[in-house]
């Protein structure tokens, strides 16, 4: 997993063993990326101080993605899959091209697998709810890792409360670790659906969803995966996982907010019931029944976000010509190099492994004597950006043991520069709030 | 930033050595008071006789504002009566909102440090849970 050996253009503290060409060539290539982010460039006295580190909230979008749903708007604007038009059929057009753009990024057999939601969690409530429907029963059993997101917990709640079925958590070590032990514990021969995060937004940890998938398609366990943390930074392809159903965000990955993607099995998707019921998802409405539409339609209820799905296709294409190598590579040395500058702080206790490889830009910690949220506002006076509080997974936090805590998670687009800037602003908190040196 | 000078030193004394955090045996009025989004969860005991809040104390944990806060409210509270105790919530919660004259805010001694916490509406609810918790305590 480690690539440390492999420091061809690693980002290193300073003053280090690394030649100072590979540093500036690192930070030339960031300053490079940054000129396509228009929050990163604002004209002014603040111009380029923000110091945006709170990437797993929502990331930042580049110029070209505003400009395609800005272009949708100018010059597409009609209701998709309704007129009869030239205009409505553009608009219907730039819509499922975004369709098949997102199938390819994500190697999805067939474009009608993708269903464009809102965000991750409306994805995961729709996977939840039609699969109660579908196949949960009484005394079902649902396998899900403590470590989720609220988003990929309650849903199952719900359903288990619905269908008279039960909730089985797989626990994970303090480094987010989950043995094969802790996992078949929480699996039996009731088990019908196992939800699982890809990668932790708290621990940063990535879970093995092909392991995890050979072992479910033979025991007929559908496999729910929450790919908010994974899909805008590692390549992510569901054949490969095996996956069932797999949900992410735009927002996240460069898009818009207010666009997301559920990513369903063809074969599950056509059994399945609707989830919203409304306009455009029907083939035939009569008084008391319907036929609804074909998949992906039967679940798009309602006027798309077509504005939105055409801009994550323009993030997808923004992610493809940047590319993994370069945006994994500058996220493992900026994940590196914050966690060896983070170690140094006396009092700054890091959470989940110490590799910082296994963390996938994602670290979270806490400052002794410091509760996270005035950490935070110390930041914020820095014009450090970072999350803190229970990072809405609160049954994780009490596993941990932790009330909560605060977090730093990073994009390709940060620099060494900002890294040092809020280690440096770190260091000094605990001063500020009146402990001694 | 506005904030840049709000972790002063009155605000973190007051969370680092507070005077008022421990158990009162004799409380005959206490009430829990909570603020999800930082976690603060804090127990407001007091000692009321002849409508005078003789002692009180708070326990919990939570934020640096919102422990700071509760200690210096009952600095200002002890030795009150339950209306003046009121009174002062009243301006202490106006003061959050930018309506409290500077008359008033003296009438707030060091609490009046915690002013512009308005600049940081997130920690808003952090700075009254404290005087939240006593003006419901009293008023029922």
């Amino acid at each position: 997993m480690c690539r440390e050996q492999q420091a061809g253009s690693r980002c290193d503290n300073k003053r280090s063993e690394f030649a100072p060409q590979t540093e500036e060539r690192f930070a030339a290539q960031g300053a490079e990326i940054r000129k396509d982010f228009p929050i990163f460039n604002i004209p002014g006295e603040n111009s380029g101080q923000i110091v945006y580190l709170d990437n797993a909230a929502t990331s930042q979008k580049p110029h070209c993605v505003i400009e395609a749903e800005r272009k949708f708007y100018e010059r597409e604007n009609a209701n998709p899959l309704r007129g009869l038009y030239s205009l409505a059929e553009e608009a219907t057009r730039e819509y499922e091209e975004a369709r098949k753009t997102v199938a390819d990024f994500i190697g999805a057999d067939d474009s009608s697998e993708i269903i464009f939601t809102r965000n991750a969690t409306e994805g995961l409530n729709l996977a939840a709810y039609c699969l109660t429907e579908l196949l949960l029963k009484e005394g079902d059993e649902i396998a899900v890792s403590i470590m989720e997101h609220h988003s990929n917990l309650l849903p199952w709640q719900q359903a288990a409360r619905h269908a008279g079925a039960s909730l089985k958590f797989i626990e994970c070590d303090k480094n987010g670790v989950i043995t094969d032990e802790a996992f078949e514990a929480a699996i039996s021969e009731k088990t019908k659906i196992l939800a699982m995060t890809h990668i932790s937004n708290v621990l940063g940890c990535k879970n093995d969803l092909k392991k995890y998938s050979d072992f479910c398609r033979d025991r007929g366990i559908i496999l729910v995966a929450d790919g908010a943390q994974s899909v805008p930074h590692i390549p992510v392809n569901v054949k490969e996982l095996g996956v069932d159903f797999l949900s992410f965000s735009g927002h996240k990955m460069f898009g818009p907010m207010g666009i997301g993607v559920l990513y369903g099995r063809k074969s599950l998707l056509e059994q399945m019931p609707p989830f919203l019921c409304g306009g455009e998802m029907i083939e035939s409405v009569t008084r008391e029944s319907a036929v609804y539409a074909q998949i992906p339609h039967k679940f798009e209820a309602g006027t798309v976000n077509a504005a939105g799905a055409a801009a994550l296709a323009e993030a997808v294409r923004y992610i493809k010509k940047t590319g993994f190598d370069t945006i994994q590579e500058r996220e493992r040395c900026l994940t590196e190099f914050a966690m060896k500058r983070m170690k140094q702080i006396p009092g700054v206790n890091i959470i989940g492994s110490p590799d910082a490889a296994l963390h996938n830009g994602i670290i979270s910690f806490t400052l002794e004597g410091v509760h996270p949220h005035d950490t935070a506002s110390i930041l914020d006076a820095d014009r450090i950006g970072v999350r803190a509080g229970h990072h809405c997974a609160q049954p994780l936090l009490a596993h941990l043991g932790i009330p909560s805590c605060t977090r730093v998670s990073l994009a390709f687009y940060n620099t060494c520069e900002e890294i040092e800037l809020f280690a440096d602003s770190l260091s000094q908190i605990r001063r500020k709030m009146g402990y001694g040196e | 930033m506005e904030n840049k000078t709000f972790y002063n030193e009155i605000l973190t004394d007051h969370n680092l050595h507070p005077g008022h955090k421990h158990a009162l045996d004799d409380a005959n009025m206490v009430m829990e008071g909570v603020n999800p989004s930082c976690g603060d969860d804090i127990f407001l005991n007091l000692k009321v006789e002849n409508g005078i809040i003789a002692d009180g104390s708070f326990q919990g944990d939570g934020c640096a504002i919102s422990q700071a806060s509760a200690d210096m409210m009952l600095d200002l509270i002890i030795g009150k009566t339950k209306e003046e105790a009121l009174e002062l919530s009243d301006i202490f919660l106006r003061m959050i909102k930018g309506e409290a004259s500077e008359d008033e805010l003296e009438l707030l001694e060091e609490a009046s440090v915690l002013k512009d916490i308005s600049h940081m509406p997130a920690r808003v609810k952090c700075a009254v849970l404290g005087w939240h918790t006593l003006g419901e305590m009293i008023k029922n």
